[in-house]
């Protein structure tokens, strides 16, 4: 199989990698550059566990492939923290227990962060709607839900 | 094994690169590279074209034109888009959106495929480099069909005249149960002038209710009125029973969701 070369900024960083054509995203990430915060769960385009956000929107990683990712801006839950400090949305999810067994959290950390890029004051229902295509199996989604209500407004209060 | 993707700048050279066997055409990727996930071995070549025609779309004249790799994101987020809103949201998840394409869901068998529904009640023309098909004879060929779709256009009912309805047991989002659209004209007095009904997940892929449609020429949107074509809605279906549901039970349950649109 041929190699083909593939390029993109992951979490503000630069990356250049030769992979496998057909390769997917999620594949790439965890395989070749060594992310392993986007999860393989369903690999069908269900559970969302591999949800990562590209150039802006939220993409299902499983599902791209590599290759089609040339000259993108990717960013993945790994690349959240600042310092040693966490986003707002990792702060709130592990202050609510909205993570227990932890395999869906980055994908529905990556959904959240679209949503409050977006809509830094969500409404509850505009907070289901955006978490509607992840999965979890632990937490009954209260939660979650929760969490990302919090972080929204802990954000605005760091903006006032 | 993976997948070679070679990618062209024109629908035309990806055409003729479609022709090799095993190859596959990909739009967004939810469902060739889910098959791929799956095991599909039987597909060794990925063609895309990134012609930026295939991205566009265009309202002018009365008739809208839509490129077949516009997102349904793109559709739901559309200002003057605003009919297909509901049935573009109706597809998948926020990250779903974001990539499957208008194109791949002409292709999508049940119980996928609600956005195609909605393009069967609209009477949808389905354009290919070849020219155009209306959409009821394309989603009939479709599983011979080899020839890229490069765009879907309609000329849009007044807004009031279309009705777009998913039924699923989860809430916001869920595989569909079934769906339905329609497009009804109303003559002056209220009565139903004309219609077009398409139903999801009643057989392998959207399909008209035609006798339906037939019984609601003449009548009223009253209940009394749409009894006989809801009394029809099941003629000719042929469900599938998946996970979801029975065929029993999604032929049970039509001609209530069917009612609850044309009183709606």
């Amino acid at each position: 199989m041929a190699k083909v070369p593939v390029q993109f900024t992951l979490n503000g960083s630069e990356k250049a990698e030769f992979i496998d054509s057909g390769t997917t995203l999620l594949n790439a990430l965890r395989d070749k550059i060594g992310d392993t915060s986007p999860k393989g769960g369903c690999h069908q385009g269900t559970c969302g566990a591999c949800s990562v956000i590209i150039d802006g929107e939220l993409r299902l990683s499983c599902l791209t492939l590599a290759e089609t990712c040339d000259g993108a801006a990717i960013t993945t839950t790994l690349g959240l923290a600042e310092g040693g400090v966490m986003h707002p949305l990792q702060r709130a999810f592990l202050d609510t227990f909205a993570t227990q067994c932890g395999f869906c959290t980055p994908g529905m950390i990556m959904a959240a962060k679209v949503l409050l890029d977006h809509t830094p004051n969500p409404s509850r229902d505009e907070v289901i709607e955006a978490l509607s295509g992840n999965i979890c199996r632990c937490t009954g989604y209260e939660p979650i839900i929760q969490a990302v209500l919090r972080a929204a407004r802990a954000n605005s209060q760091n903006a006032a | 094994m993976a997948l070679a993707l070679h990618t062209f700048a024109t629908v035309k050279d990806a055409n003729a690169a479609l022709k090799a066997a095993g190859t596959r055409y990909l739009g967004g990727g939810t469902l060739v590279i889910r098959a791929a996930n799956e095991g599909d071995v039987s597909v060794s070549g990925l063609i895309r074209s990134i012609d930026p025609a295939l991205s566009a779309i265009a309202i002018a004249g009365g008739k809208v034109s839509i490129g077949a790799s516009v997102t349904m994101a793109a559709i739901a987020r559309h200002p003057e888009l605003g009919i297909l809103a509901k049935a573009a949201r109706a597809v998948g998840g926020p990250a779903v959106r974001n990539m499957a394409t208008v194109g791949g869901n002409l292709f999508a068998p049940a119980p996928y495929g609600d956005f195609a529904v909605a393009l069967l009640a609209l009477d949808a023309m389905v354009g290919t480099d070849d020219g155009e098909l209306p959409i009821e004879t394309f989603l009939a060929g479709r599983d011979g069909s080899r020839a890229i779709v490069t765009s879907v256009s309609f000329t849009p009912p007044k807004a009031d005249g279309f009705r777009f309805l998913k039924v699923s047991r989860v809430k916001p989002k869920g595989v569909s149960v079934l769906s339905i659209a329609a497009v009804l004209g109303q003559a002056a007095d209220g009565t139903v002038s004309s219609a077009r009904i398409a139903l999801g997940c009643m057989a392998d892929r959207p399909m008209r209710a035609k006798t339906a449609e037939k019984a609601l020429l003449g009548r009223s949107l009253t209940k009394d009125g749409i009894a006989p074509a809801l009394a029809a809605a099941g003629e000719g279906t042929s469900p599938i029973t998946d996970p979801i549901a029975t065929a029993w039970y999604r032929n049970e349950v039509l001609p209530v969701h069917l009612g609850r649109l044309l009183l709606s």
